[in-house]
């Protein structure tokens, strides 16, 4: 009369604590970058129905055009971060020292993006696109905004890691998990650029 | 054979670990069980509030109009600050906090067998702003224009617009509270699941995680995935009130209804975000104390894991009068009727699991067999309400506010006071009195059903919520409608039964004195001889939980093993070998 399924079986165990498959600190961070998806995809959801029940179409008439020329540089500014990051964490594999030129061309690629982007609002701001212009300019502070931020504060956590590396004691897996979310904040923008801008 | 040397590996990034002041140790802490502590505390103080709320209002509706003993006469406005804030009080700032803060920090490492969470310092910041978001809700009460009082679901044009919601100030506290009480939650998810994934004792495979801490895992997940679209939602909000923006204003292009979209696409996973650390602890008790294995027990977990992905497609059912097209209202309904499926299936699982079972029927036991029995009057009404028909007329009504009290009751009220009697002598190393236990119980859970069973017949004779006083009304105050009651008696009935539920929570206070006062720690690690690991740390477990890491060797419900009972036992615990 033994239970159908039993998890009584005897077992060896031989790894006392294998090394998980996914490091503790990359781990958290994508669970993080879930919430985060799905509050893009709520905004953009947003944007989609608001600007598809648009009546007067959209832009609608009187606002000023987004800037998408200028824009695709700043875009493809960014994606370049995001490859110099990639390659900073290929050669921090290699040998840690090395990592050091990539890793600050990563970081001033996403610092022009962002310098890049305050003058292009500031330039909106003055042709009268605002919070309270239209829903259009209401989605575009509140899209483009966030993401702005989302890579306001990796560029904080990218100048820790720049520092840490500089004194040695980066551990490997917080550079991992760094360089997750700023994949994962360089990745989400082609898409609100498309969705947004074009 | 090779077996495992269980190696005490130094977690540098833990703090230290020396004696230190009462700020460090209790409010500055970063130890998984004094977060888990603080959350509890926190958690059961805001219940009391909530439940002053409910006695304030409901006294209101059983005699409108008059002072009610200790708050004084209630305005129309007053009576919608309390309700508003006794829903968003009771979801956020007590099943959250108490089901999956408190003991998700108390139970998950010591169950799976580590010393604290991977990451502490993040744990800890969890903590504290969840005292911030609580302090924030709280001082919104007392700010010009009172508390907001545009209902738990903040629907706009009423939460956004201050000339219809009279509340400028208490509107736009209550939003920021929300917003930062899932901020705290997505920090305590992050550590929840990353630490139940990376830090399991040797030799613990994916099944042989003891449900409790599943379902705390399944239900972070779930939080994490379904708040975002509505941390979204409350940052237009916020912009709505106070940048004046226009996204759910429809004289400024905006949509109303996105907002319900956003809402409900996060409100009916929380749901199951709530219940399902509930299950987890019923599936606790009931294999102790009927000392059988889980029936079943990989079928639960995919159960959990394909109702954790449909609760996502229902969520439409909380609309079907918000002008949707009646063909989507046909595709939710049909949603909606298939997730009563698994959620039937694991009652009937934890009827199997009680089916011919050796059955102490102590507290926690009692407590869980509540669950159990009155979970399924909220889940069974659920189908009414998920049927399109039916729910047209029952929309906004008290049958729906009876339906999600028979859920929420047992979830919130029930299922942490399964926990709490249960790893109560694991938490402070001391029994609690039987005696005032079981008086507590059917004090609590008799009244309960007094309270909530004509709500359902009120409910079905059109009575609606949110309503300040029912004496305009005469359809609404008839006479002899059920059991001779007529229907202002009714409303009465249940503010009585009330007063007596919370009355009998007393009881459950002097039995927390009582325990603690007590000089001996007579629980002993292991006082229900049951199998998980936290029974294998001594009572209550010191810094650190173990005095050596386990290793595991089978799963979690080993009870009555045949080759166990010939040796004499009825158990076999995780951590022994043999
Ligand atoms: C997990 C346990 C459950 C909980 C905690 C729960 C909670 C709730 C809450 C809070 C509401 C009211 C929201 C509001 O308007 O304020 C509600 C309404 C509703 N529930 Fe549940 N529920 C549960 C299970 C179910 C099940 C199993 C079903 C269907 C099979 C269901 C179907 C509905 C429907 C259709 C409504 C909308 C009714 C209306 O507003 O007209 N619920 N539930
Ligand atoms: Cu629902």
């Amino acid at each position: 009369m033994s239970p159908p399924r039993s998890t009584a079986d005897l077992r060896v165990i031989d790894d006392p604590r294998p090394l998980p498959a996914v490091p503790s600190a990359v781990l958290g961070t994508l669970v993080f970058i879930l919430t985060e998806i799905m509050m893009f995809a709520g905004m953009i959801s947003a944007f989609q129905i608001t600007r598809a029940s648009a009546v007067l179409g959209w832009p609608p008439p009187g606002q000023p055009r987004l800037p998408a020329d200028e824009t695709l540089i700043n875009t493809i500014a960014l994606l370049l971060s995001g490859v110099a990051l990639f390659w900073a964490g290929r050669r921090f594999e290699r040998d840690r020292r090395e990592a050091r030129a990539p890793l600050l061309l990563a970081f001033a690629l996403g610092a022009f993006f962002v310098v890049f982007q305050g003058v292009e609002w500031v330039a909106l701001l003055r042709d009268g696109l605002s919070m309270t212009s239209s829903q259009h300019g209401a989605f575009f502070y509140l899209i483009v905004g966030t993401h702005g931020i989302h890579v306001i504060g990796a560029l904080c956590v990218m100048a820790m890691v720049v520092q840490r590396h500089q004194q040695g004691r980066l551990a490997s897996s917080t550079f991992q998990a760094m360089r997750v979310f700023w994949y994962f904040v360089v990745g989400v923008w082609p898409l609100l650029y498309t969705l947004v801008y074009l | 054979m090779a077996t495992a040397e269980v190696t005490h590996e130094a977690h540098d990034d833990h703090g230290h670990h020396e004696d230190e002041g009462f700020f460090k140790k209790y409010l500055w802490s970063v130890d998984h069980k004094v977060i888990a502590v603080q959350y509890l505390v926190t958690g059961m103080a805001m219940a009391v509030i909530g439940g002053f709320f409910a006695y304030v209002f409901r006294m209101q509706l059983a005699f409108p109009g008059e002072a009610v003993p200790g708050f004084g006469i209630v305005s129309p406005a007053e009576y919608n600050a309390l309700v508003t804030n006794h829903g968003t009080i009771m979801i956020f700032w007590v099943a959250m906090p108490v089901l999956i803060a408190a003991f998700g920090n108390f139970l998950i490492p010591l169950m799976v067998g580590c010393d604290d969470m991977v990451f502490p310092k993040i744990n800890r910041l969890s903590y504290q702003i969840f005292l911030l978001s609580a302090i924030v809700l709280i001082s919104s009460f007392f700010v010009e224009g009172g508390g907001f009082g545009g209902a738990w679901t903040a629907y706009p044009p009423l939460s956004a617009v201050s000339e219809y919601n009279l509340t400028p100030l208490g509107a736009t506290l209550w939003v920021v509270a929300v917003a930062l009480e899932f901020v705290a939650f997505l920090l305590g998810g992050i550590n929840f699941i990353t630490t139940a994934m990376n830090s399991r004792a040797p030799g613990m495979r994916l099944y042989d995680i003891p449900m409790a801490v599943w379902m705390i895992v399944v239900a972070s997940i779930l939080f994490m995935a379904s708040v975002g679209p509505l941390i979204a939602g409350a940052i237009m909000l916020i912009f709505d009130q106070t940048l004046n923006t226009g996204f759910f204003d429809p004289a400024k292009g905006g949509d109303p209804v996105l907002w319900q979209h956003l809402f409900w696409f996060f409100g009916h996973p929380e749901v199951y975000v709530v219940l399902l650390p509930a299950l987890g602890f019923v599936a606790e008790i009931i294999t102790t104390f009927s000392r059988k294995p889980l029936f079943a027990y990989r079928t639960v977990l995919y159960t959990v894991f394909g109702t954790g992905i449909l609760s996502f497609t229902v969520w439409a059912h909380h609309q079907f009068i918000s002008g949707i097209d009646p063909r989507m209202a046909h595709i939710f309904t049909i949603t909606t009727l298939l997730i009563s499926v698994p959620i039937a299936e694991m009652m009937f699982v934890y009827i199997a699991t009680l089916y011919k079972g050796s059955i102490t029927l102590n507290t926690p036991m009692l407590w869980a067999l509540a669950f159990i029995g009155e979970f399924l009057i909220g889940g069974v009404t659920g189908i009414f309400l998920g049927a399109s028909g039916p729910d047209v007329f029952y929309h906004d009504t008290y049958f729906v506010l009876a339906h999600f009290h028979y859920t929420f009751f047992p979830i919130a009220i029930i299922g942490s006071f399964c926990g709490l009697t249960y790893w109560w002598p694991k938490m402070t190393g001391k029994m609690m009195n039987e005696t005032l236990g079981k008086i507590h119980f059917w004090g609590t859970v008799i009244p309960f059903n007094v309270i909530f069973l004509p709500l359902f017949v009120l409910g079905q004779l059109g009575q609606h919520r949110r309503i300040y006083s029912y004496e305009g009304f005469g359809e609404l105050m008839r006479e002899d409608v059920w059991l001779g009651m007529g229907m202002q008696d009714m409303r009465v009935l249940a503010t009585m039964a009330l007063v007596v539920m919370l009355a009998f929570q007393v009881v459950f206070f002097v039995n927390v004195f009582i325990t603690l006062r007590k000089k001996e720690k007579d629980a002993g690690p292991n006082p229900y001889n049951a199998n998980s690991l936290e029974w294998l740390a001594p009572s209550p477990p010191g810094h650190g939980n173990f005095a050596e890491l386990p290793t595991v060797y089978r799963g979690p419900y080993e009870y009555s093993h045949p080759d166990r009972k010939a040796k004499g036992t009825d158990f076999w615990p995780q951590w022994e070998k043999e």
